[in-house]
């Protein structure tokens, strides 16, 4: 087995220090990762810290779509063949309920009160609107055809829903329950995310190879990103997932088959960088100090780990088979 | 003949004292180094040949080879980052096997007569010559790093860049003498050619400097056996895990022992009683 190489006394001191560092510095406990891996029709657990499994937790059939309530306390995951949205404890990854949740749910997304939850139905052409606590349907909104990227502003009042194949984002006014705008993006949307200002909605689209960035207020593209890799066929480049940090200043994309996450500057637009991971990357999140990015890889079957200040890709870690979904909370 | 031969342990004590073998290595450097920086062209060629590979052949596979991961890499890696250990031991192969060229040169032009009427005792000798074609295979390693990390090859942790200087120093070390010991058996410069067709390019490609061996297995068992074998692979296996802050030991164990074997030839080769040299005609012989 190969040892760390530390060959003088002077950098062995200067790594005891940067250690001793390192350790004052360490939150007190490692927080946890959940992927769901759809072929394998269950979600793995990682330490955050060690990155070692904790648990792989049996879901319903083909998970796919995660995410954790605001207070971090349940654990929400798409079982798409189920039909059915499966609420888990992160902490003993029990199942505690399960909602309805419309035909073949693929992604969702929490009011950020943490209630209702707004379901895309990719068969059904709806988005289904389910009360988190009571487990009741309370409305369905009629959209394109294949709805899947959903996106809520950060005071909840507008909901974006992207249609796979009408190739529209559907701004829906979540008070009415009523499309207020559409608007026409590149081919096979996936994936709609707001700025944290509220002022702008990212949509990926996966065939079209870009990335349209809607201004809210007027609903229209005002500015398109394209991706060239060198190396890569344009054909690779098939945007999914997007996630802006908090401050508004760094977005990434995931790039599917391209095996890329793209970092972009969101006051200028430009690539910064092209970050190599595994195969076919399409979700990402942010670890609640988003000081890390973790990608699931669908056909690699691991989870890269993004170091975000540096813009490195400092680990792979195997999952399950078909990693989709991934969440990350304290 | 066998007069030199047994005066040769004796003379040091005949008025050379430590400092004096100082002042012997400091030349042989020295001269080597200037005879490096004074061959423009060889500085050039040392440093264009790697960066060819790096940014024409490395940027064809970049697409389809950028997938696996094995240690020392905990992710996934582009090519070109693969096949930087490669091509830094690879500088050293060529370097190691030209500076015994330059042996051949030596022994041509007469100045190795010169070297070799020095009190210093053979071993002496050969190892200052391999320490100076150490110093100058760092040099031609490092400016290709310098290259490299602008082409964004370069290790996670800066400390890479110290930490493979100890394993290129080893490595270094082992393709020297073995440069040396085959330098004994070559008579004429042309000879070269034959060096780069028998043995660099066989030891370069049957090795882990351009393929993962794991790739090599799954398309031939006899050639994944042989690079298995190749202590080329080694010497690429320990700068990979040198550059990465890890110790590969079955490496470091094969380099040290290759380097053991190759400095014992050569100083039997040169040896006058028991060498090559005065059997093939060098200019001992002639004496």
């Amino acid at each position: 087995m190969p040892n760390a190489l530390r060959p003088t006394m002077a950098l062995a001191l200067a790594g005891a220090s940067l250690a001793g560092l390192l350790a004052a510095t360490a939150p007190a406990e490692a927080g946890k990762i959940f992927v769901t891996n759809e072929r394998d029709h269950n979600m793995t657990v990682l330490d955050s810290e060690s990155l070692k499994v904790l648990a792989t937790v049996k879901t319903g059939r083909r998970p796919r779509g995660l995410i954790a309530s605001p207070d971090n306390k349940l654990i929400y995951v798409c079982a798409s063949d189920d039909n059915r949205v499966e609420v888990y404890d992160p902490n003993d990854y029990k199942l505690i309920k399960t909602l309805p949740s419309g035909p073949d749910p693929e992604l969702f997304v929490l009011h950020p009160s943490g209630n209702p939850l707004y379901i895309a139905n990719e068969d059904d052409a709806l988005v289904t609107i389910v009360d988190t606590q009571s487990g009741q349907v309370l409305g369905e909104i009629p959209v394109g055809v294949e709805p899947e990227g959903m996106g809520i502003s950060p005071d909840g009042k507008v909901l974006v829903n992207t249609s796979e194949t009408t190739s529209m984002a559907h701004f829906i006014d979540t008070s009415t329950k009523q499309i207020v705008e559409n608007v026409l993006v590149d081919t096979r949307p996936r994936v709609a995310q707001f700025t944290p200002d509220g002022k702008f909605t990212w949509v990926s689209a996966e065939v079209g190879g870009t990335v349209s960035i809607i201004e809210n207020a007027k609903h229209e593209v005002v500015k398109k990103l394209n991706f060239e890799i060198p190396g890569v066929n344009a054909e690779a480049i098939q945007p999914v997932g997007i996630r802006i940090s908090k401050d508004g200043s760094t977005a990434f994309v995931a790039l599917g088959p391209a095996n890329r996450v793209a970092v972009v500057d969101v006051k200028t637009f430009e690539v910064k960088k092209y970050l190599l991971v595994g195969q076919r990357v399409w979700q990402m999140a942010f670890s609640p100090d988003e000081k890390t990015l973790y990608t699931t890889n669908g056909n690699s079957n691991d989870v890269s780990i993004i170091d975000v200040e540096s813009m490195k890709v400092t680990k792979s870690v195997a999952v399950g088979r078909g990693p989709w979904g991934v969440v990350a909370v304290p | 003949m066998s007069a030199v031969v047994a005066d040769a342990p004796l003379r040091p004590h005949r008025g050379v004292s430590a400092s004096g073998y100082l002042v012997c290595l400091g030349g042989i450097v020295w001269r080597e180094s200037l005879r490096f920086l004074h061959q423009r062209g060889r500085f050039l060629s040392a440093l264009v040949r790697p960066l060819v590979w790096l940014f024409i052949f490395a940027a064809g596979f970049r697409a389809t080879l950028g997938v696996s991961i094995i240690p020392p890499y905990e992710t996934y890696i582009l090519y070109e980052v693969y096949i930087a250990p490669g091509l830094m031991a690879m500088i050293q192969l060529f370097n190691g096997l030209q500076s015994s060229l330059s042996m051949v040169y030596d022994r041509e032009v007469g100045a190795m007569r010169i070297l070799l009427v020095s009190p210093y005792p053979r071993w002496f000798l050969l190892v200052s010559k391999l320490v100076a074609g150490i110093a100058v295979s760092l040099l031609q390693v490092y400016a290709f790093l310098l290259v490299a990390y602008f082409w964004d090859v370069r290790p996670d942790d800066p400390m890479g860049y110290l930490y493979v200087l100890p394993a290129l120093i080893l490595t270094g070390f082992m393709l020297g003498a073995m440069g040396l010991a085959m330098s004994s058996v070559f008579k004429q410069l042309e000879n070269f050619a034959s060096v780069m067709n028998f043995v660099i390019f066989p030891m370069f490609f049957a090795s882990s400097a351009l393929y993962p061996l794991w790739r090599v297995q799954q398309s031939s068992e006899l050639l994944y056996f042989i690079c298995t074998y190749n202590p080329f692979t080694h010497a690429v296996e320990l700068i990979r895990f040198a550059l990465y802050g890890q110790l590969e030991w079955t490496a470091l164990a094969v380099v040290a022992g290759c380097s053991a074997v190759f400095l014992t030839a050569a100083v039997l080769a040169y040896d006058p009683s028991t060498g090559l040299t005065a059997r093939r005609g060098g200019p001992d012989a002639a004496k």
